[in-house]
């Protein structure tokens, strides 16, 4: 059940995605999101899905894992749609009774589902294809110029990959914990919403528990270990770039140019 | 009521990259009344294949039968094998929840249905077979020792009133003394009241002292399934896989091998001594 969620998860196999530097990853989902933003037609959506279907095959992850992924954020999607679609004024389309779809809506409404649909995907590809250890690793390094203003890039950079190394821990441990309460006759399923929310301390308590206790072990195995921040802190596999990586950032500079020299004519 | 497993498989992340089958064609009958070692290696199965005696876990396929009755059938109400088969996890503390002991125990049989009273009588007697020190039941769980909490625990699963008990490594992460006590314990259980126990446990030491039938998981697979005397005698296969006999199974062996009229098939200390002090002549 909760398993099903992808976001945020690693996709182990070997293809050349995976192998590409973290900062050429990083670098190329950001310009793609950008990219996505400036379109005005739907031509430039076109070029998009196909250099997101070409990187997608590239990376051997099934295309059948990354739409399970999809699943949780169906219902964020929806809402905009409907909201989009109900809410534009412009040139009436068709009426049922107070709710008027127009011309302009159902433009706005579709434009916004392409667009969410393909930043998620984009996004999802990036985290599906690299380890949490590696895109923070490729974030600390890119972050860097920003210490001059005395940002905490080392920190902010540890507290993203614990962070994201927390997601699958808790996650099983949130499927242990419903399992045990099952297994004690609890009912997820039905009632009403009081009575379901009512259902989730038997949840929530245990997990923020055991959550606490993680981190508390973790703070401390970190320290046994000597761990003071990022000041004079080497890395046993520093990032350089790669002659695949020089050419990752080439391709990814032909999209956006060819992209929203299509998207904006 | 007993327990069928009619050729169960269940594989793990079936679509992913990473499919494991966990369960691998599996056939076991449970008849009531019996105290039965579930043993295996981490990552034999055993914990999956319990999870699938209460329906926490449904098969990929095959059958499982629960007093005649199909548990896959689609009115077949799981509530009910739930109150049934009482499952209590590995480090079941972590369940614990409620701001005093004694309500948390009272959880499973409200859950049931039960109304306050009979709730409150049912965890109390649970409380009590567990053998928790009353002065302890209206503390917070969260203050007991790690001994204490898991008893508390057993005891919310123990307040359904299960008539068979399941227990995942009841005795992970704790001390001799207070594994033996949760183990003698059990035993005391199953002789008092009878029920079906299942324990589940990777040391042979553990459980060899205790159960009257031994089931060995390996790879997903039931290996060997006996009374302890007879999967014991197979303690060179059972050291390929990562499972060792009693110790005194191996002192037994090599007495015999150097001449001693030893019964090599005794499996607790007490019979080891026994034996051995017969064949001095003593």
């Amino acid at each position: 059940m909760l398993r099903d969620i992808t976001l945020g998860q690693y996709y182990q196999t070997e293809s050349v995605i995976h192998r590409l530097d973290p900062r050429v990853k990083l670098g190329g989902t950001l310009l793609y999101i950008i990219s996505v933003f400036l379109f005005r037609n739907f031509l430039g959506y076109g070029v998009a899905a196909i250099f997101l279907a070409t990187v997608i095959g590239l990376s051997r992850v099934p295309f059948r894992f990354i739409v399970k992924g999809m699943k949780a954020i169906v219902f964020l999607l929806l809402i905009t749609v409907v909201f989009n679609l109900f809410l534009t004024p412009g040139t009436e389309l068709v009426s049922v009774w107070k709710l008027t779809v127009t011309v302009e809506g159902l433009r706005t409404a579709v434009t916004m589902a392409v667009r969410l649909t393909m930043l998620i995907i984009g996004s999802s590809l990036m985290t599906l294809t690299t380890t949490p250890n590696n895109l923070t690793d490729g974030m600390e390094s890119m972050m860097k110029p920003f210490k001059v203003f005395h940002v905490p890039v080392h920190e902010v950079a540890m507290i993203m990959s614990i962070a994201l190394r927390f997601i699958p821990i808790l996650l099983e441990e949130t499927d242990k914990i419903m399992k045990a309460q099952i297994a004690r006759g609890a009912d997820f399923e039905t009632g009403n919403i009081i009575k379901r929310a009512r259902a989730l301390v038997p949840i929530l308590v245990p997990l923020f528990i055991s959550a606490f206790r993680r981190a508390n072990d973790l703070a401390m195995a970190m320290e046994a270990r000597c761990y003071r921040g990022g000041e004079g802190r080497t890395k046993m596999k520093p990032l350089i770039y790669q002659r695949r990586d020089r050419l990752g950032y080439l391709c990814i500079f032909v999209y956006l140019v060819v992209s929203v020299a299509a998207g904006r004519l | 009521m007993p327990i069928i497993l009619d050729h169960v498989n269940y594989i793990y992340g079936e679509d992913g990259p990473l499919a494991v089958k966990a369960l691998d064609d599996i056939c076991l009958q449970i008849p009531d009344g019996q105290f039965v070692g579930i043993i295996g290696h981490t990552g034999s199965g055993k914990s999956t294949l319990v999870q699938h005696m209460n329906g926490l876990l449904k098969a990929t396929s095959g059958h499982i039968y629960f007093g005649g009755e199909d548990i896959y059938d689609k009115d077949f109400r799981m509530k009910k094998l739930r109150s049934k088969v009482g499952l209590v996890f590995q480090y079941p503390e972590h369940q614990l929840f409620e701001i005093d002991v004694f309500s948390d125990v009272c959880f499973g049989p409200k859950n049931l249905g039960m109304d306050q009273k009979e709730a409150e009588l049912k965890a109390f007697d649970a409380l009590r077979k567990v053998g928790l020190p009353a002065e302890l039941y209206y503390q917070s769980p969260f203050e007991l020792s790690g001994g204490q909490k898991r008893r508390a625990a057993i005891a919310g699963v123990l307040a359904m009133a299960p008539e068979v008990l399941i227990l995942d490594e009841p005795t992970a992460g704790l001390d001799p003394k207070g594994r033996d006590e949760i183990l003698h314990q059990i035993k005391e259980l199953q002789i008092q009241t009878g029920m079906t126990i299942l324990l589940v446990s990777h040391s042979m030491e553990d459980v060899a002292e205790y159960v009257d039938r031994i089931i060995v998981m390996n790879k997903g697979k039931v290996m060997y399934d006996d009374v302890p005397q007879k999967v014991f005698s197979h303690y060179r296969e059972l050291e390929e896989v990562g499972l060792a006999a009693p110790q005194v199974t191996y002192i037994l062996h090599a007495l015999k091998d150097r001449g001693f009229q030893v019964d090599e098939n005794a499996t607790t200390t007490d019979e080891a001594v026994e034996t051995i002090l017969r064949s001095l002549g003593k």
